[in-house]
Formats: C-alpha cells, structure tokens, sequence
C-alpha cells in the first residue's frame, strides 16, 4: 500500500512540473508571475546583500492554476521551501494536512500586528502559518486624459458614477468600462467585492453571514446584484469573451475611460508612461454616506514543513518581516501594501491615493474569503460563475442570491 | 521424447512490454479505481467509504447537476465531432486519393499540419481571431456584409461548446483525413480499374466499392474519436479555464475531473472525489467501447484484398 502510494506521488509530481527542493537554495512559490522581473532583480539581491551565499529561486505559476499545482507538489513533496500563501480557508487547509510550520514566536513575526496574522491563524487563533505579506485595495481606476477630454469629475456616488458612464458611453470614443467576464474571477473579486461592501456595510454584513444572522437573500445583498447588473449595461458588446488582460490593455491603450480593479494593477499600468492614472473608492449610494473599501489581505509567506534547508527558510522569513523589505515592497511592488508594523511612506501617487482610502472609508476583505468558502459547493466558484451571469445580463440578482444561499446552507449550520 | 522446458524467451521477450504497461498503465489505472472508494479527512489520511464517492456523484444535487451536464456537453462535444470532422475527413480523403489532383501533396500538409501544433498555440491562435476586441473576425465577416452576425461566440453560453467544438474540429481534421487516405490507398488499383472498364461512375465506385471496403477504417475513427473526446480536456482549458465558463456551458468530464481532483481557486481538490469521478469517466469509456466491439465490430465484413 505504501509504495502505491508513494508510487501516486511520484507520478502526480511528473504530472505538475516540479520545483526542486534542493539544500543551499530555496525556492519560492508564488502566484504572482507579474512580479518575477522584481523578485529577481531587486527583492532577491537586497536579501543576499546581507545573507550572501543562499540562493534563491522565485518560481511563479499562474494565479488560477496555483493552489491546485501547489497542493499537488506538497502531496508529491517537491513544493518549494518558501510557499506564498493565500489568506485564509486555502493556506489553513494546508497546515491542517502539516504541509506548513508553525510559525509563531519565529523572527519577523512581532512586526505585525494581531489584525494581520488573523487571515493565517488556525480557527482559535492559537498556530500562526503564513507571515502576513501584503494586501490590495479594490477599486476603480481612470483615465485622466479621457476624463479631461470630456470634462469628467471622479464620480463619488451613484447617481454621479452612471451619469459619468452615460456620458462616456454616449461620446462612443472611449469603453466606459474595461471589463469582461471570459475569465470570470473578475466579476467577483473585483466587481462584486469591491462595489458589494457599501450595501452590506463591509465587516458587519461579512460577519452577519458568518454568524448566520443575515442570508445573501437579504435585501442589502440583492441590492449589490443589482447594482452589479445595472453596470453590467456599459460593458462593451463582446464583454462576455473579453478576458482579464484583454480589459488591461483596452485600458493601458486609452480606449476605456474606467477600469475596475484593486490596487495590484497600478505596477503594470506604469509601464504604460502615457496614461495618465487616477483613483477613486468604490462610489457610494448618497453623498455623505459611510464609504466602505475592500482592503483584502491578499498575501503571506509560509514555510514549508518538508524543506530541506528550513534554516535558510527562517532567515528569509526574518527578512521578509523587516522594515527593509516592508519598504521595498511596499514601493516597488507598487499597490501590494505591506502589513507590518513599519512606519512606510508610499510614494506611488496613485498608490498613495488608494492607502489614503484607509483613513476615510472603513476596510473589510473580500466578502468570502473567510469560512465561507469552506463548503462544497465552493462558493468562490460558485461567486465567479453567478457574477458573471449577472454582468452579462443572463441571470438576476434574485436568481444569483437564490443560488448562493442555496449553496451555502447546504453545508453551513449557521444557515440552515 | 524431449522433454519440454519453460518458454524462458517468451518471458524475455513480453517481459519490457508487459512490465512498462502495468507500471504505468494498468497500476495507476487500479489504484485510481481503488481510490475511488476512499475518502480523506482533514489531516489528509483515506479511510474506506465504500460507494458513497459515487452515490455523491450520481445523487447528491450539486453534483450529479454538474455531473450530468459536463457528461451532455461531452456527448453533444463528441456529436459534433462525428458530424463534421469525420464526414469532412472522409470527404477530403476520398478527393485526395483522386489521381492527377493538382497540389495535393500541399494541401494534405496544410491540413494536417494544425493537428501537429500545440492545443495551447490553437487555443491562443483561436481566441485572438473571435477576440471582439482585437480579433480579426469580425473584420473578416464585414468583408462580406457580415459583420453584423459577429458576436462574442466564445463567451455566450449558447454558442460557446460548439465554437470550442469546432476548433477541435478543425485542429484534429487531418488525423481521419490521413487514415482513411492511407485505407483508401491501400484498394488495390485493379478492382478500381475493373469498375471503371464496366462503366461504373465514380460516384458509384465510391457508394459500392471503396466505402464497404474502407468501413473497418471509419469504425476506428469513430472510436478513436470516441475516446479521444471523452478524455478532451486541454482545448477547453486553453481557452475557457478550468471553470469552463459561462456558466458551466462548456464544461466536459475532463474539466470536471480536473476541478474535482486538482481544485480550483478555493474549491479545495480532493484527490478520492477525483478518483471517482475519473472511474466514472473509464466505465463511461468502457461501455462506449464494449458496444462498439460487441455491436458494431463484429457486423463490419472484412474483405481479403
């Protein structure tokens, strides 16, 4: 039986191409290919400035095949020593099968506060697995040229973002809005989450459905449906086959005036020098009414328990949560925002603008990423799917509630 | 009398053959039929579940829906296959086994040569030209007063599976092109000649002589085609993901499998579910095979040539 099984592995591994984890150099995991060019020629170098002789592969993979090749290559045992993880039911899922060290007490660690560290917690809060990273802010960026051209104002609420549309729209030079729903994650991570929060007051609603004291049938998430289907008209006609970078270079060649996005699109659209780019929160229902953002912790970094060169590992760790890193990080991986203690200034202007969101607009994090999608149906999935229909006009927000419930109370208590 | 010692050198010679096939054929192929009866828990480790995986699969709502749909797009993905790729090829076999056809030898390279191409070059190649963005599609269509009718056929739930079937089509076209050529070819010439000095039209050599003769041909596409189809899975996931969107419309039981073993996003793989699903996929194969041989095999007159 054993060696069945070690015999599964080893072909799994020569499935899902591996990594190697070799002694005296670690390797990365991580989902953020764009990022590759950063880690190699600055992140990397400034580690081995002060640790020289550990050498350190960043090895990427696209960001929707990750968790299902990583999880793979932790069961085949050649996962890379250092693995990114993401927040929440995914990495906690990981250390309950002890692919991860614990991490608590480690150097590094006592830079971050308690509120950062909780997306890579066990349920009590005991086991620390992940460094917290970095995380993303959504919201909607502009062009300011095209803005200028039609004498457009950032639009702060509703009523001003749709008429702000209508006019583009009717201008018929520009998209309104970059964005397709082909690859559908979109539509939830970035439309959904981001425009959602304003109805369901972001932590409040987020925490009334894990407590099983609100249903998504409730009106203020049939409200984000809607308002979500209501966007969807200024999509443009071959929206649903347009993909996620289809929108990304409608948007960095100036044929959209609006794009849709969370702040870790900023870095690729500065190296477009010509457009010109502005911010603003997701719009709110009236003037004067509490704006909520989705500031989602987004990434943190774990060790892997099967690591060969686990002391290399903890060096880099140790790295990764000083002020040098958090510093870099936060500045040159433009729009991930470094979740340490560390006082940072952020000198991106657009980036800037987005953090600064923090001090007037309340934070939650994606809508989901916590408990909720523990279940099966995963409702992440089950998210992309329904909010792609709505965007496209194919399926109502009654109908996208109806089916998210459902789903959801089939196997979670609280709900049932 | 001698006496009659072991067949050592039988042993020798089956033995690299045998022992490649069962190390990776037939024991990954036991053991995933053995792992669909399992089931692991938090910590990672299987326990015996019996048939529950499968009674999950069949009768569980969320599932057998998502189930029964990828099995219905896979068939209508296999129909659409059957109906133009098979007929096409054997219509472009049958003009390229005519004699003094100019270019020919050109012809059969350029439509062989997508089948050569990577799936995810086609998948990349196909979703830039129905880009409604960039693509050269519509352009094209407005050439001829079309441009109109272009719509964004990969991304609408109607259109999607066959678009995606069609590019399918259209990349493995030359593969029964070239067996039924190449089955074609091997007719011998006087039989041909022989229908020709009766006065047969060549229509009707084709309908009397060459088709019963090539139907042992067809009957190996038909099921090469068959199994190839229901083990697709990279087209789909070049081109619309592992998700198969919009909603599900071209998801098939490749990319099922694939979310149900792998995961997907935050959809967590569980490699016994997997396993179940995938023993689904080999009793799906397995009776589509077993029909064919019993029903269809056995009918097919073999003639000597």
């Amino acid at each position: 039986m054993q060696s069945v099984r070690i015999l599964r592995n080893a072909v799994l591994a020569a499935l899902v191409a591996a990594g190697g984890a070799q002694a005296g150099t670690l390797t990365i995991e991580s989902w953020r290919v764009d990022d590759k060019a950063l880690w190699e020629t600055v992140l990397i170098p400034a580690f081995q400035k002060k640790n020289p002789g550990i050498e350190i592969k960043f090895s990427p993979t696209a960001p929707t095949e990750y968790d299902s090749s990583l999880t793979a290559r932790m069961a085949g045992g050649t996962a890379g020593d250092l693995v990114a993880c993401r927040p929440f039911d995914v990495s906690l899922s990981m250390y309950k099968k002890g692919n991860l060290e614990k991490l608590d007490g480690k150097p590094g660690m006592e830079n971050f506060p308690a509120t950062a560290k909780v997306a890579w917690q066990t349920d009590d809060g005991k086991d620390t697995f992940c460094m917290p990273m970095a995380s993303v802010i959504h919201g909607f960026l502009y062009n300011k040229k095209v803005f200028r051209e039609l004498s457009l104002q950032p639009p702060k609420t509703e009523e001003e973002f749709f008429k702000v549309l209508d006019s583009v729209k009717k201008g018929g030079k520009y998209a309104p809005l970059a964005l397709g729903t082909a690859d559908q994650w979109e539509s939830n991570q970035i439309v959904f989450t981001s425009i959602g929060p304003n109805y369901w007051k972001g932590e409040e609603g987020r925490k009334a459905l894990i407590a099983g004291k609100a249903k998504f049938t409730d009106p203020q998430f049939v409200a984000a449906w809607d308002y979500e289907a209501k966007l969807g008209t200024y999509l443009g006609k071959g929206a649903s086959s347009q993909t996620y970078g289809d929108s990304q270079n409608q948007f960095a060649l100036g044929r959209a005036a609006i794009y849709p996005t969370g702040s870790w699109d900023i870095s690729y659209f500065n190296q477009t020098p010509d457009l010109e780019l502005g911010a603003f929160p997701p719009p709110v229902k009236k003037a004067g009414d509490k704006c909520y953002i989705s500031d989602h912790m987004d990434i943190g970094m774990g060790i892997n328990k099967k690591s060969k060169n686990k002391e290399d590992a903890y060096k880099f760790l140790a790295w990764l949560g000083s002020q040098e890193f958090a510093d870099i990080y936060t500045n040159k991986v433009t729009g991930f925002f470094s979740l340490s203690n560390h006082l940072i200034t952020v000198k991106d202007p657009v980036a800037k603008q987005m953090i600064e969101w923090r001090a007037s607009c309340a934070s939650t994090i994606r809508l989901n990423a916590q408990v909720l999608n523990r279940g099966e149906p995963s409702m992440e999935n089950e998210l992309w799917n329904v909010n792609a229909q709505v965007l496209n006009g194919n399926l109502s927000a009654k109908d996208a509630a109806a089916r998210i419930q459902n789903g959801f109370a089939k196997w979670y208590k609280p709900q049932q | 009398m001698v006496r009659q010692t072991f067949p050592w050198h039988v042993v020798f010679f089956l033995a690299p053959a045998v022992l490649i096939y069962s190390l990776f054929s037939a024991l990954p192929l036991i053991d995933t039929l053995h792992l669909g009866f399992y089931t692991s828990d938090d910590a990672g480790l299987n326990h015996f579940t019996g048939l529950s995986n499968f009674r999950t699969i069949l009768f569980d709502q969320t599932w057998s829906t998502a189930f029964w749909n990828a099995m219905w797009n896979n068939t209508k993905f296999f129909m659409i296959h059957m109906l133009l790729q098979n007929p096409i090829g054997l219509l472009l076999a049958s003009l390229f086994s005519l004699k003094g056809l100019k270019w020919a030898r050109t012809y059969r390279t350029l439509i062989f040569l997508p089948t050569l191409l990577s799936v995810v070059i086609i998948g990349f190649v196909w979703q830039l030209i129905l880009s409604p963005l960039w693509g050269v599609g519509e352009k094209l269509m407005g050439y001829v007063g079309m441009a109109d009718s272009f719509a964004p056929w990969l991304g609408q739930p109607s259109t999607a599976l066959l678009s995606v079937a069609l590019i399918s089509v259209w990349q493995y076209i030359g593969i029964p092109m070239m067996l039924i050529y190449a089955a074609l070819l091997a007719i011998p010439e006087e039989i041909l000649d022989a229908a020709h000095a009766e006065g047969a039209s060549g229509l009707r050599v084709f309908w009397e002589i060459k088709l019963p003769l090539i139907w042992p041909t067809l009957g190996l596409v038909t099921i090469l085609t068959f199994v190839a189809n229901f083990n697709a899975f990279d087209l789909i996931y070049s081109i619309k993901g592992a998700l198969a969107g919009p909603n599900y419309a071209t998801d098939i039981l490749g990319t099922f499998f694939y979310r149900t073993f792998f995961g997907y996003q935050s959809q967590i793989g569980s490699p016994t579910m997997g396993a179940a699903v995938a023993t689904m996929m080999f009793l799906v194969i397995l009776i589509g095979v077993g029909i064919y041989f019993f029903f269809v095999q056995r009918k097919l007159t073999r003639y000597e040539l």
